[in-house]
Formats: structure tokens, sequence, C-alpha cells
């Protein structure tokens, strides 16, 4: 349940477009089904009225889709942004990606996100109605009556280890400003660190195996924003899955995680979109968990101009054979 | 000695200012150095993309190693220090991953090092050959 209402944000966005600020809103829409919210552009209050939608489902994060819209739009573009998306926002901004001219940022609260994968999982196959109230109610095709589901048994990954309520970026604030929040993201990472070699290499074959290299993880990344890309080369050798080995989904997987490491903001939207489930916050955290350890704390996007660990150095880093020696890095 | 016996191959990427001197220096002075080591030279230690190391496994390098001038004497002035901070993640998530720690390694060599560099080519080809070969990334459709 959001604590700020559809309607609320119908209302701010009908006035902006009235009085001329913006041209257009960026916003979530509603999708085939109640849950796969989409992303759209509407130009009237009519539009909004008709479609617009606010709602648990709606974790789509707006910030990629500003570096297109901006050079297409006239005017000003509304978006609304989640804590987590100012993070996304403020990076593409230190990457010069889009004019901040051009955008008229609203910052609104959020509550956590639902993931429907973890919804089907409670509540079986047939979902025909999911309503978002103080409990998510899901209409089945087989049960007689709508299972009641608390949001928080089953947020997406990346909102049960939310790592900030604060915004970072905005033009105008809807709702009450949160803070930056203490979140036990790394403790699954740890737990990876602390297996054996062949234990961790079982494990990420098991699930990178499943990788079906549709790319979505790659399209929906804020970080991932290069107009050309090597995984679209034929003449890469890992442009598309191979039917015989296992070799380009990890080659694939180490560059797509490795291409935004320090630009990585953990927005969680890759581990989101994977169609086949495969934890790539995993591999993102990794990265960030790491760049803390040897370099500093730093977390992408927090501030706008940051210079990134791995645009950086200092005359006495770690050498790269001690990065197995754990321990001593850690005292 | 049997025909068969394994040979691990290991690709060596030499900054052309220190290390490639220094495996010339090795040279000039008869220091033996496995064959099986393949140098490719490299304007500096930071040419390296952390893609060309994925790429030798992929080819069927059984261990990787990236030689470049000792932190400081980079011919220019920084190249190492990259290289240094890209190494240390790459190999560490190598290593998150599953893939045997002793198979990839950064080694400063400078020209006048050259018994250093005989010295390191021996000891890492040494520590792959006890792995074996590189399954682990190994690509089938690149197989020799
Ligand atoms: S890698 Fe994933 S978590 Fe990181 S910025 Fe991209 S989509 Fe977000
Ligand atoms: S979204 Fe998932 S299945 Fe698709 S390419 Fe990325 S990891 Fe593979
Ligand atoms: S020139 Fe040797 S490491 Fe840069």
């Amino acid at each position: 349940m959001q604590k700020i209402t559809q309607t609320q944000l119908i209302d701010k966005a009908a006035s902006l477009l009235k009085d001329g600020t913006v041209s257009c809103v960026l916003g979530w829409s509603k999708g085939e089904f109640d849950y796969d919210i989409t992303p759209a552009v509407f130009k009237t209050e009519e539009e909004l009225k008709d479609g617009f939608v606010w709602n648990d489902f709606c974790g789509a994060n707006f910030s990629k889709y500003l570096i297109e819209k901006t050079r297409k739009t006239e005017g000003k573009i509304l978006v609304f942004l989640k804590p987590c998306d100012t993070y996304s926002f403020n990076q593409l901004l230190t990457e010069h990606r889009f004019d901040r001219e051009k955008v008229y940022a609203v910052g609104i609260p959020c509550e956590g996100m639902v993931d429907v994968e973890k919804v089907k999982v409670a509540c079986g196959d047939g979902i025909i109605k999911i309503d978002c109230g103080e409990k998510i109610a899901v209409t089945t095709l087989y049960a007689d009556k709508p299972i009641e589901l608390d949001a928080k048994d089953v947020l997406l990954e990346r909102c049960v280890n939310c790592k900030s309520k604060k915004h970072v970026a905005y033009d105008e604030l809807l709702g009450e400003e949160g803070e930056v929040l203490e979140s036990a993201r790394f403790d699954e990472v740890e737990k990876l660190e602390a297996m054996t070699p062949d234990e961790r290499f079982a494990f990420w074959q098991n699930e990178l195996s499943r990788c079906i290299r549709c790319n979505a993880c790659r399209d929906v990344c804020p970080a991932c924003t290069c107009e050309k890309c090597v995984f679209n080369n034929p003449q890469s050798g890992v442009e598309n899955k191979s039917p015989a080995n296992s070799f380009e989904e990890k080659m694939f997987h180490i560059i797509r995680a490795y291409h935004v490491a320090g630009r990585c903001t953990d927005c969680g939207e890759c581990s989101r979109v994977c169609p086949q489930n495969i934890p790539l916050h995993l591999l993102n955290r990794k990265f960030i968990k790491d760049m803390n350890e040897f370099y500093g704390e730093y977390q992408a996007g927090s501030e706008v101009g940051q210079r990134a660990p791995l645009v950086n150095y200092t005359t006495d880093d770690v050498e790269p054979g001690e990065v197995f020696d754990r321990g001593d890095i850690d005292a | 000695m049997q025909m068969n016996e394994y040979k691990p191959l290991i690709v060596a990427f030499c900054c052309n200012w220190c290390s490639y001197a220094g495996a010339d220096l090795a040279g000039n002075n008869r220091l033996n150095y496995p064959a099986d080591v393949k140098i490719i030279r490299v304007p500096c230690s930071c040419r390296v993309n952390p893609m060309f190391i994925l790429r030798a496994f992929q080819r069927g390098a059984d261990g990787v190693i990236i030689c470049g001038c000792h932190p400081g004497d980079c011919h220019y002035t920084s190249g190492n220090y990259y290289t240094r901070r890209r190494m240390a993640m790459l190999f560490s998530m190598l290593d998150y991953l599953g893939i045997e720690k002793e198979r990839t390694r950064v080694e400063w060599v400078s020209a006048a090092e050259g018994a250093k560099f005989a010295a390191t080519m021996n000891d890492f080809a040494e520590k792959v050959a006890a792995l074996g070969e590189n399954k682990r990334l190994e690509d089938l459709r690149c197989k020799r």
C-alpha cells in the first residue's frame, strides 16, 4: 500500500500540464494485467485519467527513458521518481546523458514494490485480478475468494533490502522525505564468499546457465546507456545464446556487471526484469562491496559529479594478488 | 619425457616499456622460462581490457598474467595504477564465480629485471600446470 495516492499524482501532473510547466508526463500505465505496469507518456489530462497508474507494481525506474525523451520532446518532461530512482537520475547527470533543464522531477515516497513472481508462488496460477489496498487481494481462476497477502511478504528483492528512502534529486517533493537506510544487502554476497570455490562455481553455473540472453537486464539498466553495444555485434562471439557450451553467458555476465561497476546504483532493475530470475544483484553488489572495502565507501548517484572508483586511483591501492586474502583487507 | 605430457598455455600481456624489455633481458641472459608462455606486447599495462583476459581464457589459455612497470614508473605516469584497480576488481569477481585464483596474476617487472621475469614465469607456469587444464572458462567452440 503506497502512502501517496494515484489521484494525488494525477492531479499534480494535470496541473503542471495545464500551467505549461511541462509538455508531457512520463508515468506508469496499465498493461494487459494488473501487475504488468508499463512506462508510458501522457500528454493530456484525459490520457492521465484513462491510463495513469500508481500502485504496488510501479517498480519501473524512468531515469533511463529521459535520455531519449529529452532529445525528442519540446519543453519539459515531468517525471515521477521514487527514492531509488533518484540515484540513477543523478548518475545519468554525472555522465552527461541528458539535459537537466528539460526535466521537471517530482520525488514521491515509496513503501516498497511488489514482486509478482512472489505473488505467483503464493497464489498459484491463473491470476486474473490484483487489487492493491491495505492488503494485496489476488483473484485467481481457481480460488473461490480473493487471496489476501501482506505486501511486506512479497516485496521485490531490492525493496526488501532498500538502501534509501531519501530522494537525492528533485524539483519538488510530494509527501514526506525519508532517510538513507542501513540495509542487509551484502549478506547474500558474504554467504557466497564464505563458500569454497567449487561450491561457488556450482552455484553460478546453475544460475547463469538459465540465462536465455534476452538482454533485458542490459536494456533496462540506467547505467547501460551505450548506443552501440558489444552484445549486438555478431563478430563478438557473445551476441546470443550458444547451443553448445556455457562460457558465453559467464562472459556476458562478467562483462555486463563489470561495465557498470562503479556506476551501478544498485537500483535493482536488472534482477526485477530477468525472466529467468537470475540474481544479477549478487554480481553488482559484489563489485560494490569490493570497491567499498578497497577504495572507501562509495554510493553511485548520491551526488552529481562524483568520481567513480574505477576512474580514480591512489598510489597505495591494494595489489590484485592481495584481493584473495580478504582477512587482511577488511582490517 | 612422455610425448603427450600436459603443458599449460599461458598468455602474458607485457607492457612495451618495462616488462617486454625485461623479457628481452631474460632472453639475452639465456635465462630459461617455459616456451608455453606466449607474450603479447601492449603499449602499457592499462591497455589490457578485462575483456582481453576473458577472451584469452575463452580461446584456450590456462593462465593469464599481466606484467607492467612498477607502480610509479609507468611510461604514461598513471596507467598501471588503473590496471591495478581494474585487475583487482576482475580477479576478485573471477574468484567469486569460482574460477581458480592461481590462473590470473599481475606482476610488476622492470626493464632491468630479466631474472625476475624468468622466475615469475617459471613460478606461474608451475602453479597453472598443477591446476591442469582450464575447464571453467573454456569455450567448446574454440577448442584446439
Ligand atoms: S546493473 Fe542493475 S542494479 Fe545496477 S544500475 Fe543497472 S539495472 Fe540498476
Ligand atoms: S534478463 Fe536474465 S535471461 Fe535475460 S539476458 Fe539478462 S540474465 Fe539473461
Ligand atoms: S607503460 Fe608500463 S605499465 Fe604503463
